[in-house]
This record gives structure tokens, C-alpha cells and sequence, in this order.
């Protein structure tokens, strides 16, 4: 057997046993009934203790999805979803007495986390990083609060933070992702649960990352985030996601929006490392991560970055966005997308040319293995007003075995003559002779994988806060491998 | 140190046979040669030593230091002290040579029982490996052989035989593409590895390698066996004459 194919073979059988985050929390949960329905959304309002207006807007959202299809473009195939099969708030009862420090929450709930490499508590927690943990439908901790009170930044979950904050949230919510931007984003204003809210007032630099990780631990349950990020004028902010789910036979959804706000000379970092539930090597189980993500760079020389490294799912539908509206603003997009076995991928970014001389860049790196499918959809658009906008855009796949597949489908549209798009893009393949190279210099298959996939995605880690960069770089190798590793 | 009895492989594709029962004995301390016409199988007799897939030995056996070297993993015949120069280096886009070069010595190193050499360790003795065969230092941090001039490429196997230190080289064909300097240093990088304990197999088609490094043996391949074995002179010979004769009789 050719030596990649072998290899193959041998991540396979790995790959399903290396999900280390498959473990399930045993806790007590308050739920309400199954399916989807007004009074589904008014229950979930209700249980937010949320005002009025709130639950207009959830209700609006929510008749509004009833009249649109399920999206049909992308080049992913899965079974029918019964949006009325799943529970869409679930929380756990101890949270429903809302503890007011770490020391009352619950230990399982703070042990989960432990477990995941997110520990919670002063002691062990990371320096530097201040986390909000959700769990299920409900934020149970948030890590740094009062040190980051201190210099005016709003880090909370977004349930909170419409009890305390309301005239923040209602100025920006939906205004980024409408609610009928989509079916999945109309699904998820309908009947959001938890997530977190970012305010980093005037020429604030926020002093720490910011880190929010979700975890979807209760059977049959969706998962619907909802965050936003606003920097205002002269601010920096850098803002970290992690995602895990228990291995689960059945699949499970995930359908989050994120809006991020840029403010004059402003920049938010935005980093994703996706590791949700892939499902195993036959392709049962999984999540399905149909994720609205867009920036809007409002400010003149404004700077969104998006960075992800997407490994987990079943099923991925995700395009992080950029509309560049203020002069002299910059979107940029890196991304690592890796599937294996049966995983499906749909990701890519899309930038939108508003205002002068904006720019934009795409560094996109895709790697299928297995029996994987993975395409690489971008819209770059420059609109009329546009003068002197630039669009790089590199575009990589790389192939593992020969039963996995990569596309790239990239649209372009420049309605402004002196705006400049670069577009480029290569595919390859791990080769034999480069597998035979590297085990006669004396590594191992799987160092001689992982060596030639980190070269392949390095570009893309460099652009990660190094607290993740290590990180996420053992994520690349354990996905791959036990798997490319 | 290698011992190579009635060796027959074939090609696992076509089942084409390519080495067709091949007998050689190499000391510790020698440097054999092997010269021979195009298609000849020597390319095929340094993959087969090094376990490159898509070969099957149906006879014969090998063994190297006493060891049956057929049953160990390609990696394993590296790490026990076989190294092979590619006649055609495999380009590893985005790959830094440096990065390669390091984990390719430590995971060797690690397999020999030898500590590991950190970050600065091994950029100085990589840069110091590297000035002894006149590579420019930029070249170690470009991609592995990505864009490599014929001649680079060739040094880089060189600078990578020198950071392993095999006990058994096999050269195939490192002296093609390479102008008469870059030859000179080829081969005192090869000379300077030369001791009582190591052993060299040399590849090559022309006969002005050997006027660099001296063989004690020199051998002629022609349709998957050796047909003829001298010392020095025969390549001489074989410069005169040309391969003509053996390619007729295979
Ligand atoms: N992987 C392969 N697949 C098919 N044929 C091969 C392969 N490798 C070598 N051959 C054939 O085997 C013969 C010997 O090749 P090679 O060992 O490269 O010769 P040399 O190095 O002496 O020029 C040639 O006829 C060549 O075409
Ligand atoms: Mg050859």
C-alpha cells in the first residue's frame, strides 16, 4: 500500500479515539420542552428575564424564519433537520441561583472546564486571559471581571449585559447580522441563548485577551451564541472563541451570529479555534456549525482580522465577513480548515468595498484527509465608490490520500475601475516521495505528516495570540493524526 | 557492514524485474562505486536498500551491520546508519530547510539514544556544517529544495549526510548537475566523512567523480546485476569505452 494511503488507514482508525473532549458532564439541568414555536421564543425570553422590546425582536426574527428555506448553495449534504427534535434552552439548575463568585459555582461545572484546559479559578486560570464560559444555553463564569472594570471594558455574557448595559446592546445588536440576513441568523435571533458582549470604550486598549468557550454538553440540544464586539474610536481589542461537544451518535446543532464594530482607528482581533464534535470515522455524530460571522468596519482606518482554525464538525457553513465602510479600513481573513474522515466544510470570508482605499486580505488554508470534502467559497466586492480598494487573496488546499476532495469558488466583483484584485490559488498533494524523503532523513510517518502540514498552515498560526498559537498548533497535528502527528 | 546476496526486486505495479540477483560486500571503511548505463537498476538498488515503497524483493536478502535490513522501517534503516543522497531531492513547499534539517537530526538523535540539540545548538552547527560545503546560510531558510538550483539541491543532501553522520552513504548520482567547483566540494564533504568506520556507495555515470573520491571498488551494473568488479581503472575503462558493450549484453 502506497505509504499515504497507509497513513490514511492509520489516522483514520486514530482520529475518532483522539477527541479528547468527548466526555460528558453529569449534571442537573433545567430545560423546557422540546421544538420551536412562539411560545418556545417567549419562554426563553422569559427565562433571560428580558424587557419587552427584546422579545418583540425574538418574535419578529422568529415569524420571519418560518417563511424562509434552509440555504441549499453550499456544497455540504446532510440529513433533513427537524427544527421541532431539539431543546433550545438548557442550563444547569445550579446557575439558575446565579452565583456571584467563582467560589459559588458549581464544582462539576468548574472541573468540566478544568478539563477541557480552561480552568476557571484564581489560582490555575490563564494570565493574561479573561474567559466567559458557556455552557449549553447559559454563561456559568467570567473570569477578570473587576480587573478589566477597571479600564472601562464591558466583558460579559450578552444576557447580562441587557439587564445592565441595555442601551449598549439595542444600539448594536442586529445591526451587523440582521435578522433576516439568513435563515440560520434569522433561526438564531429568534431564540439566542447566551454568549458574550465586548465594549472597549474610547482609545481604550483592552489590557488582556479576551477569551469566551463554549461547550455544548446536553443531549438533543442546540446550541445558538450570540456575540458582539464593539471597539470604539481609537481601541484595541483581541477576543478569543474555543468550542467543544461531548461524542454524541446523534447530530447536534450549532447555529451562532457574530457582530463585531469598528469605530474610527479602531481594530479587533478575532480568533476561532473550532473544534466542535467532528463524529467518527463512519460519519455519525457530529455538529452541524451553520455560523453567521461579519464585521463591520465602520470608522475611517478601521481593522478587523478574523482568524480561524476550524478542525471539529460535522458539517461546517461559515463565511466571516468584512464590510468595509469607513476610509482606509482593512479586513483580513486566515484561516486553517482541516477536515478528516467524513467531515464536511463550506467556509470562506467575504469582503465588501465600501469606502476608499480599503483593503483586504485572504490567507486560506485547507486541508482534507480521509473521505473529507472541504470547499473554499470568497466574495470579494468592490463597490462603485471604492477608489483605489486592494484585495490579496491566497487560496491553498492541500490533499491526504486520494478519496478526499478541495474546491475553491471565488467570486469577484469590481464595480471600481482603479480597484485592484490579486487573486491565487494552488492545490497539492502529500506525495509519497515526500513521505519516503523525510522517514529516510529519520522521522516517522506521522512527524513527517505533521512537519508538512505545519509548513503548510504556518503563515496562518503565526496570526494567532500566541497564548492559542501552541495551542491550536497541536490541534492541527491531533486532527490530522492521533492524527497528523 | 552491507552484504547484498542474490538480490531480486521487482517493480509492484507492473511486476517488472528490475534487479536480477545483485551480489556485493561492502567493509567498513570502503568506498564502492557503481557506474552502469541508464535504466541499468541503480536508482532502484538505493530505494530497495532504503525500504522506498512500491518495490517487492522477491529473493535474495540483505544485511547491514547483521541485520536483516529488509524487515526494519524506512525510518529504522535511517536511524540504524543508511542514509541515501536522492539522485532527485524532494521539493517540501513551506517547509523551512533549517526546521527540517533540526528535526530530521533530532529525531535521529532521539533514536540513537543522543540528547536532543536545542534551537541555538543546532543553528550553529547547521551554519558551521553549512560554511565547510560553501552553502549561502540564506539557504536554510528557504523551503526544503523548493526552487533549489540543481547544484543546491545537491549540496543540501551533502549538508544533511554531514548532520546525520551514516555509517553507510549511498551517493546516487550527486555528481550530475554540478559544475567542476561545486564537484570539488561535494567530494571533500564527502572525503571529510571518510574514516575506517563508515562506508560509501557511489553512484555515477561519469568517471571524473571518482578522480575526487577515490573508490577502493568499482563495480558495473547492467540489467539488474553486477557484471564486472575492478579498482580504479575499470572507470577509467569504462570512460573509454562507454557502456556500449554492456548495454548490448543486457
Ligand atoms: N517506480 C517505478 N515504476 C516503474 N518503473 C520503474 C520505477 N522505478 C524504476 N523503474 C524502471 O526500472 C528501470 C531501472 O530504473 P533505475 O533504477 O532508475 O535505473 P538507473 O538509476 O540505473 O538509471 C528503468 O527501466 C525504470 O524505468
Ligand atoms: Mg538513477
Amino acid at each position: 500500500m502506497a505509504a499515504t494511503a497507509d497513513t490514511v488507514e492509520r489516522v483514520k482508525k486514530i482520529s475518532a479515539e483522539t477527541y479528547k473532549y468527548g466526555f460528558e458532564t453529569d449534571i442537573e439541568m433545567d430545560r423546557i420542552p422540546k421544538g420551536l414555536n412562539e411560545d418556545i421564543v417567549r419562554m426563553i425570553s422569559a427565562k433571560k428575564n428580558e424587557p419587552e422590546w427584546l422579545l418583540e425582536w425574538r418574535l419578529e426574527a422568529y415569524r420571519r424564519w418560518t417563511q424562509m428555506e434552509e440555504p441549499d448553495w453550499a456544497k455540504v449534504s446532510f440529513p433533513k433537520i427537524d427544527y421541532n427534535d431539539y431543546y433550545y434552552y438548557a442550563a444547569p439548575k445550579s446557575v439558575a441561583d446565579k452565583p456571584k463568585s467563582l467560589d459559588e459555582v458549581d464544582p462539576k461545572l468548574l472541573e468540566t472546564y478544568k478539563r477541557l484546559g480552561i480552568p476557571l479559578d484564581e489560582q490555575e486560570r490563564l494570565a493574561g486571559v479573561a474567559v466567559d464560559a458557556v455552557f449549553d444555553s447559559v454563561s456559568v463564569a467570567t473570569t477578570f471581571k473587576h480587573k478589566l472594570e477597571e479600564v472601562s471594558v464591558i466583558f460579559m455574557p450578552i444576557s447580562e449585559a441587557v439587564e445592565k448595559h441595555p442601551e449598549l446592546v439595542r444600539k448594536y445588536l442586529g445591526t451587523v447580522v440582521p435578522t433576516t440576513d439568513n435563515y440560520f441568523a434569522a433561526l438564531n435571533s429568534a431564540v439566542f441563548t447566551d454568549g458574550s458582549f465586548v465594549y472597549v470604550p474610547k482609545g481604550v486598549r483592552c489590557p488582556m485577551e479576551l477569551s469566551t468557550y463554549f461547550r455544548i454538553n446536553a443531549q438533543e440540544t442546540g446550541q445558538f451564541e450570540r456575540t458582539l464586539i464593539v471597539c470604539d474610536d481609537d481601541a484595541y481589542v483581541s477576543y478569543l472563541e474555543g468550542c467543544t461537544a461531548p461524542m454524541r451518535d446523534e447530530n447536534q446543532l450549532h447555529a451562532a451570529v457574530v457582530e463585531l464594530v469598528a469605530m474610527d482607528n479602531s481594530e479587533i482581533k478575532y480568533s476561532t479555534v473550532q473544534n466542535w464534535y467532528p463524529g467518527d470515522e463512519n460519519g455519525k455524530g457530529g455538529i452541524y456549525n451553520f455560523v453567521t460571522k461579519r464585521a463591520q468596519c465602520r470608522g475611517v482606518n478601521s481593522k478587523v482580522s478574523w482568524t480561524q482554525v476550524e478542525t471539529g464538525s460535522a458539517v461546517t457553513w461559515k463565511y466571516p465577513s468584512c464590510v468595509l465602510q469607513g476610509d482606509g479600513s482593512q479586513g483580513e481573513f486566515y484561516s486553517i480548515a482541516i477536515t478528516n474522515n467524513l467531515q464536511q466544510a463550506d467556509t470562506g470570508t467575504k469582503m465588501i468595498h465600501v469606502g476608499k482605499n480599503t483593503r483586504s486580505r485572504i490567507i486560506s488554508k485547507g486541508i482534507s484527509a480521509g473521505r473529507s470534502d472541504q470547499t473554499y467559497r470568497g466574495l470579494v466586492k468592490m463597490l462603485p465608490k471604492a477608489e483605489g480598494a486592494r484585495n490579496f487573496t491566497q487560496c491553498d488546499s492541500l490533499l491526504i490520500g486520494d478519496r478526499c476532495g478541495a474546491h475553491t469558488v471565488p467570486y469577484i466583483e469590481a464595480a471600481n475601475p482603479s480597484a485592484a484584485v490579486e487573486h491565487e490559488a494552488t492545490t497539492s498533494k502529500v506525495s509519497d516521495d515526500q513521505l519516503f524523503y523525510c522517514r529516510q532523513r529519520g522521522m516517522d510517518e506521522e512527524k513527517a505528516l505533521a512537519l508538512i502540514v505545519n509548513g503548510f498552515v504556518k503563515e496562518v498560526l503565526q496570526e494567532l495570540p500566541m497564548e492559542f498559537a501552541v495551542e491550536a498548533q497541536a490541534l492541527v497535528e491531533i486532527s490530522l493524526e492521533g492524527s497528523v502527528g | 557492514m552491507l552484504s547484498i546476496q542474490n538480490l531480486h526486486a521487482q517493480i509492484e505495479d507492473d511486476q517488472k524485474m528490475i534487479l536480477k540477483g545483485l551480489n556485493l560486500e561492502i567493509n567498513p571503511g570502503e568506498v564502492h562505486a557503481i557506474m552502469g548505463p541508464n535504466g541499468a537498476g541503480k536508482s532502484t538498488l538505493g530505494n530497495v536498500l532504503a525500504g522506498k515503497d512500491g518495490y517487492e524483493v522477491t529473493e535474495g536478502s540483505v544485511f547491514f551491520k547483521g541485520e536483516d535490513l529488509l524487515s526494519l522501517e524506512v525510518e529504522e534503516r535511517a536511524h540504524a546508519g543508511l542514509f541515501l543522497a536522492f539522485q532527485y531531492p524532494v521539493e517540501i513547499p513551506g517547509v523551512q530547510m533549517l526546521n527540517f534539517l533540526r528535526t530530521c537530526t533530532n529525531e535521529t538523535r532521539i533514536a540513537r539514544g543522543l540528547p536532543e540539540l536545542n534551537g541555538m545548538e543546532f543553528l550553529k552547527l547547521a551554519r558551521a556544517k553549512a560554511a565547510e560545503l560553501k552553502i549561502n546560510p540564506d539557504m536554510l531558510k528557504r523551503s526544503v529544495n523548493s526552487g533549489f538550483s540543481g547544484g543546491e539541491k545537491k549540496r543540501a543532501e551533502i549538508l544533511q549526510m554531514a548532520l546525520l553522520e551514516p555509517q553507510f552513504a549511498i551517493l546516487d548520482e550527486t555528481d550530475s548537475g554540478l559544475d567542476i567547483d561545486a564537484l570539488r566540494i561535494v567530494s571533500e564533504g564527502v572525503n571529510a566523512l571518510r574514516d575506517a568506520k563508515r562506508s560509501f556507495l557511489v553512484i555515477t555515470h561519469y568517471q571524473r567523480l571518482l578522480d575526487h573520491i577515490k573508490p577502493d571498488h568499482v563495480h558495473v551494473l547492467a540489467d539488474g546485476q553486477i557484471v564486472r568488479s575492478g579498482g580504479p581503472e575499470l572507470a577509467l575503462e569504462l570512460e573509454e569505452r562507454g557502456y556500449v558493450h554492456y548495454e548490448k549484453a543486457a
